[in-house]
């Protein structure tokens, strides 16, 4: 499959290139794609809010510099090629010529600018553009990034989801701030994506439609896009089963999947979520009571089977993850101090830290969950421990803001935890280890970790230009995490995208759904 | 005139009513750890705290307790329900663009509820040991005891699933070309199966009620005359005491319409209904305030409008009270 993507992408890219010439498996023209979202988006703009739901629909109205593909090389979009200089302190994009938005106006290096500062100013990920100082723009297909330090991680932020191109003359007529509230985020939403909006009914569906000036020529090949809004899971599931739904992403309920797996004519695959990098973990609160001992929190990961989680618990669907960076991603290194259960070990190791067993148990500690679909997890999680003589109470949140709050006070012992990587590491990792991030809300360094040599590594990590160095600096990283564990590592979130046979070219890059699917058809 | 009179008093008790559950509900929501903020985080994939901070400044969550209060009951003095947090609009709009749903899915439900129901009791109390009878109350028990939302995907499973006859979600199938009839076929399709679902609960109460009531009407002296009379069996049944014994069984109908509305937000949830009932679902999951308590403010309005209908039909049916001013 990867292989037929990769060739698709090739040729496509060849068949605008060289104008008229066939492509190897020729995509057909036209047809309404149905597809589906998870939840309600609370805005279509991808520059004032990221977010897997927000993406799908951003990706398709509004277009980025860049785009990947499933190798993390960067491809040509708006920008029809770019060029960082050596001291990496200036990025120059040379945008395509024939690029309009969907009012008919020329999208200019001037929209780059301003979209830049709309998302400097709303965006909530603020580590994406913060060393970009001003966009120059020589002229109006040149757009000149100017950093206040080499920025690697930018590269990816100028795809798919995390940079839409806004027109300046739509949403620029009030204060910047303000575009986070503009009132054609939701409707008349003008961008210049493969597709444009035909409607956005809150609780029902998007409704997009081709953009026919869409700069790359010949695409997008659908004629419609309709993304039906269907939050409950069992809906979801006998839609996708009975065929009301070609195409849907992001699916990380195991019993949905694995029931998925066996209906004919349905294509279920984990493939294509290496960005958005989600997994899942068991946060240690490194500040409270036994768990400021290594030995500790190295007991409580030999005592925690990672295999019966991933077997039994993710039903086979989730893969493992050992470090805070996803196995997809080129910068994920496997071979660090990993942790198979060894009771043994996981007592010896309490003994030493001082907690002897009395009265049956040495001590106690909580552990808590947002959300009721890892409740196993932590109710696992408490008998596990129970065999090391750790007496775990399981704390409830009514909802995610009570468990929110929780977090972001370090109002916690233990805490079952989902991330995403968001790309760079330096966007959707670092903040979980530096230590001048902690205790700031939910998804920061709620575990309070502070070790000086992780936060060297990570600032050099962040300006390193030179990929094999930046490489072996994550590499160090990596080490140090799996040995001091702020967070014991399990598995990813076993996201998957559902297609039916009938949906060619299905979005299986690194973006997941996030990202232009200019390219994905229907067979007749 | 008195009728006029007792509604003005039953519409100045609602208001005040619904100032006092808007208040403790504001406060209620208040007194909750977390905020929004946290949930707009979470739909995000996470935010710096300055974008928190930012966030809890514009919609001023910042601000303590009272001034909070004051401003959000300042606004609903001038009929503003104010601006949805999650969903950067004015929840008015919300909350108009579902209201129709909900009207139909829970105005169906009831109709088919109080008509199915009254039928089955009926059936069974003319045969109180027969067969028809054991059915009636065993299917009526079932509706009551199974869960909505076990009764919906059990019927999902059915008739989306194995035998494909109606579809999985939503309200409408925007794919489907043609005329205002194709459509409202479209709609009724969607209808079918969350209307049924939300009928099954009520269903068993109606039923119930209705034999009950059927059985004690059919052994007073008055149905006995009738019968002494010699009027047929079907006329003495039907136009006799039928009437009498709708009268419990729709009176029980209006107290129950709080509970076809809450009963809505779990149908729907399962169906995708977009309608009311999953917005108050996932607002009261984003930690909304200005959104549910708009939805509770227009649920309220729903069901003094559904009390106030029960009071008209129940004086078409039952002439003594159309003297009485309550």
């Amino acid at each position: 499959m990867k292989h037929l993507v990769k060739g698709m992408i090739v040729s496509t890219v060849l068949a605008t290139i060289v104008a008229g010439h066939a492509v190897a498996d020729d995509p057909v023209r036209g047809g309404t794609l149905i597809t589906v979202l998870g939840s309600n988006p609370r805005t279509l703009n991808g520059a004032v809010q990221s977010g897997i739901v927000t993406g799908y629909p951003t990706a398709q109205l509004f277009a980025s510099p860049l785009r990947y593909d499933e190798d993390w090389t960067p491809q040509p979009y708006l920008a029809e090629s770019w060029d960082v200089s050596d001291d990496g302190l200036t990025v120059t994009l040379n945008l395509v010529k024939n690029a309009v938005f969907h009012d008919g106006q020329p999208l200019t290096s001037a929209d780059i600018a301003f979209s830049v500062e709309v998302i400097k100013a709303n965006h909530p990920f603020k580590t994406m553009f913060a060393p970009v100082e001003t966009v120059e723009t020589p002229d109006e297909h040149t757009a000149v990034l100017k950093l206040s330090r080499p920025h690697p991680a930018l590269m990816l932020a100028m795809s798919g989801q995390l940079m839409s191109i806004l027109p300046r003359h739509i949403y620029g007529d009030g204060p910047i701030e303000a575009v986070k509230t503009h009132p054609r985020n939701n409707e008349n939403v003008v961008g210049s994506g493969p597709f444009k909006l035909v409607e956005f009914k809150n609780g029902e569906h998007v409704i997009l439609e081709r953009f026919d000036d869409f700069f790359i020529e010949g695409r997008p090949y659908l004629d419609k896009i309709v993304m039906r809004i269907i939050p409950d899971i069992a809906a979801r599931t006998i839609a996708y089963e009975n065929g009301e739904l070609h195409m849907g992403a992001f699916e990380s309920n195991p019993q949905m999947v694995n029931r998925l797996k066996k209906v004919d004519g349905l294509v279920v695959t984990p493939e294509g979520y290496g960005a958005i990098g989600p997994l899942d973990w068991l946060a240690m609160n490194t500040q409270r009571g036994p768990l400021k001992d290594v030995r500790v929190r190295k007991a409580i990961a030999y005592a925690v089977d990672k295999n019966f989680i991933q077997k039994a618990l993710m039903q086979g669907t989730a893969a493992d993850s050992r470090t805070g960076i996803h196995p997809d991603s080129p910068f994920y290194f496997s071979e660090v101090e990993i942790y198979d259960v060894d009771l043994e070990k996981a007592n010896s190791l309490l003994d030493e830290a001082g907690y002897p067993v009395q009265d049956g148990k040495r001590f106690d500690l909580t552990i808590d969950f947002g959300w009721p679909g890892v409740k196993p997890q932590v109710e696992y999680v408490r008998a596990a421990l129970k065999k090391i003589g750790i007496a775990v109470e399981v704390r409830a949140s009514a909802d995610f803001p009570t468990w929110a709050k929780r977090m972001g006070e370090m109002d916690f012992d233990m805490s079952w935890d989902t991330v995403f990587n968001w790309g760079d590491p330096v966007i959707g990792v670092h903040r979980t280890y530096v230590s001048d991030n902690v205790g700031k809300g939910v998804w920061s360094n709620t575990q309070g970790y502070a070790n000086s040599r992780v936060d060297e590594i990570l600032a050099m990590a962040a300006v390193e230009s030179d990929a094999e160095k930046r490489k072996a600096l994550y590499k160090e990283f990596q080490t140090i995490i799996a040995d001091e564990l702020p967070v014991y590592h399990t598995n990813t979130l076993p996201y998957h995208t559902i297609y039916s046979g009938k949906v060619g070219n299905p979005p299986l890059g690194i973006w997941g759904t996030s990202t232009p699917i200019d390219m994905t058809y229907l067979k007749d | 005139m008195r009728v006029f009179q007792s509604l003005l008093i039953r519409i100045f008790y609602a208001v005040i009513l619904l100032t006092a559950v808007l208040i403790l509900n504001f406060s209620l929501m208040y007194l909750a750890p977390g905020d929004v903020a946290d949930t707009i985080s979470q739909s995000m994939g996470g935010a710096d705290q300055e974008v928190l901070d930012q966030i809890r400044a514009d919609y001023g969550l910042d601000q303590p307790f009272l001034v909070q209060l004051g401003r959000y009951v300042g606004r609903i003095l001038h009929f503003d329900l104010g601006y949805s947090f999650f969903y950067n609009d004015p929840v008015t709009k919300l909350i108009l663009e579902r209201l129709p749903a909900t009207l139909l899915l829970v105005f169906t439900a009831q109709i088919l509820a109080l008509v199915v129901g009254v039928v089955l009791g009926v059936i069974s109390a003319r045969q109180p040991n027969g067969i028809a009878s054991h059915f009636v109350t065993m299917l009526a028990l079932f509706g009551y005891s199974a869960p909505v939302f076990w009764t919906g995907i059990l019927l999902l499973i059915v008739f989306s699933l194995k035998i494909p006859w109606f579809p999985v979600a939503g309200m409408q199938d925007v794919t489907i070309e043609g005329g205002f009839m194709a459509h409202a076929l479209d709609v009724l399709r969607h209808l079918v199966l969350p209307a049924i679902t939300l009928a099954s609960i009520f269903l068993a109460l109606y039923s119930r009620l209705a034999r009950a009531t059927m059985l004690e009407t059919l052994g007073s002296d008055y149905v006995r005359t009738a019968k002494a009379k010699g009027l047929p069996e079907r006329h003495v049944v039907y136009k006799h005491a039928l009437k009498n014994a709708l009268s419990p069984v729709i009176t029980l109908a209006g107290l129950q319409f709080s509970a076809v509305v809450s009963g809505a937000v779990l149908v729907e949830t399962v169906f995708s209904w977009p309608g009311l009932g999953t917005l108050a679902f996932h607002s009261i999951i984003a930690r909304d305030t200005p959104t549910i308590l708009g939805i509770l403010f227009f649920s309220a309005l729903v069901v003094i409008v559904g009390n106030l209908l029960t009071d008209l039909v129940l004086r078409m049916i039952d002439p003594r009270l159309r003297g009485r001013g309550a």
